[in-house]
């Protein structure tokens, strides 16, 4: 039986040819990521701003009567409900923010919930609540405030780790690529307006995981072969080891991708964020530990040298008690 | 590295067998099959899958600092009148947290301290509250830091028993209430159809009190918000006949509603209006009736968390121990007082600061969903690995079912709780899993394109392979288990699943496989390898 090659054998594609330009672009991007993130801001959902999400099925229609509920609920006078088809083409989401000034109530999200949902039901016959989330002002706060501290945590401690098990080169490395990553990603959810919520913060942890996974199989044949080749120049070294690597990304990326895809086309409406996010996030990672984490070596200043353990006079009268010498 | 001992092997089919066999229980209940067989520790689902409601609720501390000082006001001049001499003092204020008073006689001084020196030590060992003198005759008490922290954390501790009681009167399965930090209480109940109840049902205090009305404020000054020294205005409820009116009522000598033994719904039956039937405790009911005949044609005013319900006439002693309580309720809300006065007042008001509710409906159709999804990405997944890898493809195609079927068990054993971000937790476990193959397999390919033996080559990949999957794994556990520590709600979810899939993928991918292609290896002695 012929097995499935999706990568040919051999390969010597000079990715470190161009790694001036895509360095630019990239962090051109990560620039534009920011620039978006701070001037249209982050689309956040009732997790991170407060307010009222409500998922209704309005089961005796074919199609839930979107402007009309648009009309209905900006007359409660807490501005301008954000209304989407959700799942199925009668089935909706209502997300009302919480109104300026009464993120310090306690009590407002909830109130507005229960406006709105009794607004629905004083207009409509047999709608069916599917889901309703309420989160105020303080806890909303709160969850931003730990997203934050997991996201710079989680980058953090890996950089950390990477730092001690490899070179400190390579942690910087795998730190800015982890920032490419959440970067980019934000960037993303400015700029199409996505709904941001903490299920997002799930996807962006297992977007830095899986990159991160990438980024150290490649620094891992990037070890090896600076043992193995100590004469030869680094930016071939690194071609050669993301080339010898090469098969296996795409292969993981594509198993990974094809697992995805069922869950994006198919999955629950609530889980389509996430996969979405973490679909991307995947052409992302493995991008930034190609172009990202191995590139910046060069410029680290990383030789053979850092990992040839220097040899100690005790190692050298250790191996003469061997007689290996 | 291929030597398997046979103690190798039964150890490590026991521990594989052993927590995939956990795994069942869980799998038939949720297919809905009922046996005998499929008994044991099961994975919960979250209420994003099962449906109910999360609800958060937080008291607001400054209130318990605020009946602190109410009744410390009481105290006061109950005891200072009862000594003997009577200790006689002016108007007692209330200011800043602060409760201070001015000694008629200034000579009183140590004896007043002397007085209140329980009230000030309490009952615990910490000093409730200090004391200070003023100007030689003014007397002011501040409360303590640890008074007050030791005050919220009682409040706090019988809130949650108030709330355990009104929900098990709702006759609902399996409800979670659980204390979190200092101030808040996380209440899960699942399948329930109609949250708004249970939010009516915790929203309220339901703090009775009977107080005597005013007869002495005048209209014009009630309508003006204006009070008699030693009186309030109180509004009269929504519900009530008189919704939109005020009544002047005396702030102290009345009773509270935390006296009762009972409590229900009832009809009035000369008016044929819906009533709250209460019975008060002995103690409660001498109160009651001393205050009734004292009072015999005086009006009262029923209070119910800071709201008048109606104010009617003691028209004669009141001597049983029960009494009825109307105003303009319907049998529902009737119903819902007599369940929160039985379940008794809250201590504090509790306010709603999060609720996550899921429909039955909708946590059903993403069980549904999920699962057809997961198992058509599975599918795919293990029709790209046999066509690339053969044999070895197989050998992981196993591995990852054995890994899936770990986690499971693993979740069901601590009993822990799957969400919706747990499957896609999943798929990454998946992902990990197929990723740690793939890096054995690719290496071995290399090692036989290099030239080396069937052996040496199988040998070295999983070796060379081991390094990376050992750092990507640990890595990835760091942010997991990060995630678990600053991750909320439904993100946990997504880091239990995470963590333990990371453990068993080690596990299942490295070890589990080697063990099989060593087993092959030995028994075929193959000289060419198609991977």
């Amino acid at each position: 039986m012929r097995l499935l090659k999706l990568v040919p054998e051999d390969t010597n594609i000079k990715f470190l040819k161009w790694r001036v330009p895509f360095y630019v672009v990239s962090i051109l991007l990560i620039i534009a990521s920011w620039g978006l993130v701070l001037t249209q801001g982050l689309n956040f959902g009732v997790d991170f701003a407060g307010g009222q999400e409500v998922r209704v099925t309005f089961e005796d229609r074919e199609t839930a009567p979107i402007p009309e509920l648009r009309q209905q609920l900006g007359e409660l006078g807490f501005g301008e409900p954000a209304i989407q088809r959700f799942g199925d083409a009668n089935s909706v989401s209502i997300r009302i923010q919480l109104p300026e000034g009464t993120e310090d109530e306690p009590g407002a999200a909830n109130a507005i919930g229960e406006q709105v949902i009794g607004q629905i039901q004083e207009d409509y016959e047999n709608v069916r609540r599917d889901a309703n989330e309420t989160v105020s002002g303080k806890v909303a706060g709160e969850f931003r405030e730990r997203s934050v501290w997991a996201l710079l945590g989680a980058m953090l401690a890996i950089s950390l780790y990477i730092w001690v098990r490899f070179e400190w080169q390579f942690g910087v490395g795998a730190l800015f690529a982890l920032f490419h990553d959440v970067s980019l990603t934000l960037g993303m959810f400015a700029l199409f307006q996505m709904e941001f919520s903490l299920q997002i913060i799930a996807a962006i942890l297992a977007i830095i995981g899986y990159s991160l996974n990438d980024t150290i199989v490649v620094y891992d044949r990037i070890r090896e072969n600076l043992k193995k080749y100590r004469k030869m120049p680094l930016p071939e070294l690194l071609d050669l080891s993301v080339n010898e690597t090469l098969a296996r990304t795409v292969m993981t990326s594509l198993t990974l991708l094809v697992a995805l895809l069922p869950l994006v086309l198919f999955g629950p409406a609530s889980l389509f964020g996430l996969v979405v996010a973490i679909t991307v996030g995947i052409f992302i990672g493995t991008y930034s530990s190609v172009y990202m984490a191995a590139p910046i070596l060069i410029w680290l200043g990383v030789t053979s040298d850092s990992f040839v353990p220097q040899e100690t006079v005790a190692d050298k009268q250790e191996q003469k008690m061997r007689g290996e010498t | 590295m291929l030597d398997f001992p046979l103690w190798k092997r039964i150890t490590l089919w026991v521990i594989t067998l052993g927590f995939a066999f956990a795994a069942l229980p869980s799998i038939a209940s949720l297919a809905g099959i009922e046996h005998d067989s499929f008994e044991g520790p099961e994975i919960n689902l979250g209420l994003d899958l099962a449906g109910g409601s999360h609800i958060l609720l937080e008291a607001d501390p400054a209130q318990v600092a605020e009946q602190r000082l109410e009744s410390a006001e009481e105290s006061v001049q109950d005891i200072l009148s009862r000594a003997e001499p009577r200790i006689d003092i002016g108007e007692v204020s209330t200011l800043d947290g602060q409760l201070s008073f001015m000694l008629e006689n200034p000579s009183d001084i140590d004896r007043a301290r002397e007085e209140l020196r329980d009230l000030l030590n309490g009952t615990g060992l910490i000093a409730e509250w200090r004391l200070d003198v003023v100007d030689g005759n003014r007397m002011v008490l501040t409360q303590t830091e640890q008074g007050l922290d030791e005050a919220v954390e009682g409040a706090m501790e019988s809130a949650t028993e108030v709330v355990r009681r009104r929900i098990d009167s709702l006759g609902t399965r399996e409800p979670t209430i659980i204390r979190q930090g200092d101030s808040r209480i996380v209440v899960q109940v699942p399948g329930l159809e109609d949250p708004q109840a249970l939010k009516d049902l915790l929203g309220q205090t339901a703090e009775l009190e009977f107080k005597l009305v005013d007869n002495n404020a005048l209209p014009s000054d009630i309508a003006q918000g204006v009070a008699n020294p030693g009186s309030e205005i109180v509004p009269y409820s929504e519900d009530s006949d008189f919704a939109g009116q005020f009544e002047a009522v005396r702030r102290l000598g009345g009773i509270r509603g935390d006296r009762l033994t009972g409590a229900q719904q009832g009809v009035n039956p000369q008016t044929n209006e819906t009533v709250v039937n209460i019975q008060f405790d002995p103690q409660g009911g001498a109160r009651f009736a001393q205050l009734s005949t004292e009072n015999v044609g005086r009006r009262f005013a029923i209070i119910l968390d800071d709201e008048v319900i109606s104010a009617p006439n003691f028209n004669e002693p009141i001597l049983g121990g029960a009494a009825q309580i109307s105003g303009g309720f319907t049998t529902e809300t009737a119903n819902n007082l007599a369940i929160q006065l039985r379940s008794g007042a809250l201590p504090v008001d509790l306010t709603v600061i999060e609720e996550r509710t899921v429909g039955p409906d909708l946590g059903r159709d993403s069980i549904v969903k999920g699962g057809l999804a997961m198992a058509a990405g599975s599918f795919l997944v293990i029709l790209l690995m046999m066509a690339s890898y053969g044999r070895f493809g197989i050998y992981a195609t196993c591995a990852l079912i054995l890994n899936v079927l770990m986690v499971l068990g693993v979740m069901a054993l601590i009993n822990s709780t799957l969400t919706l971000p747990g499957i896609a937790g999943f798929v990454l476990t998946v992902g990990a899993a197929v990723d740690a193959n793939v890096l054995i397999n690719e290496r071995i390919r290399e090692e036989r394109k290099r030239g080396r033996r069937v052996v040496a080559a199988v040998e070295n990949g999983y070796k060379e392979a081991s390094r990376a999957i050992y750092d990507a794994n640990i890595t990835n556990f760091i942010a997991g288990a990060l995630l678990l520590g600053f991750g909320s709600g439904p993100v946990r979810g997504f880091a239990v699943v995470l963590i333990i899939g990371l453990i068993t993928t080690v596990f299942t991918a490295v070890f589990l496989t080697r063990m099989w292609v060593a087993g092959w290896l030995r028994a075929k002695r193959p000289t060419e390898l198609n991977v």
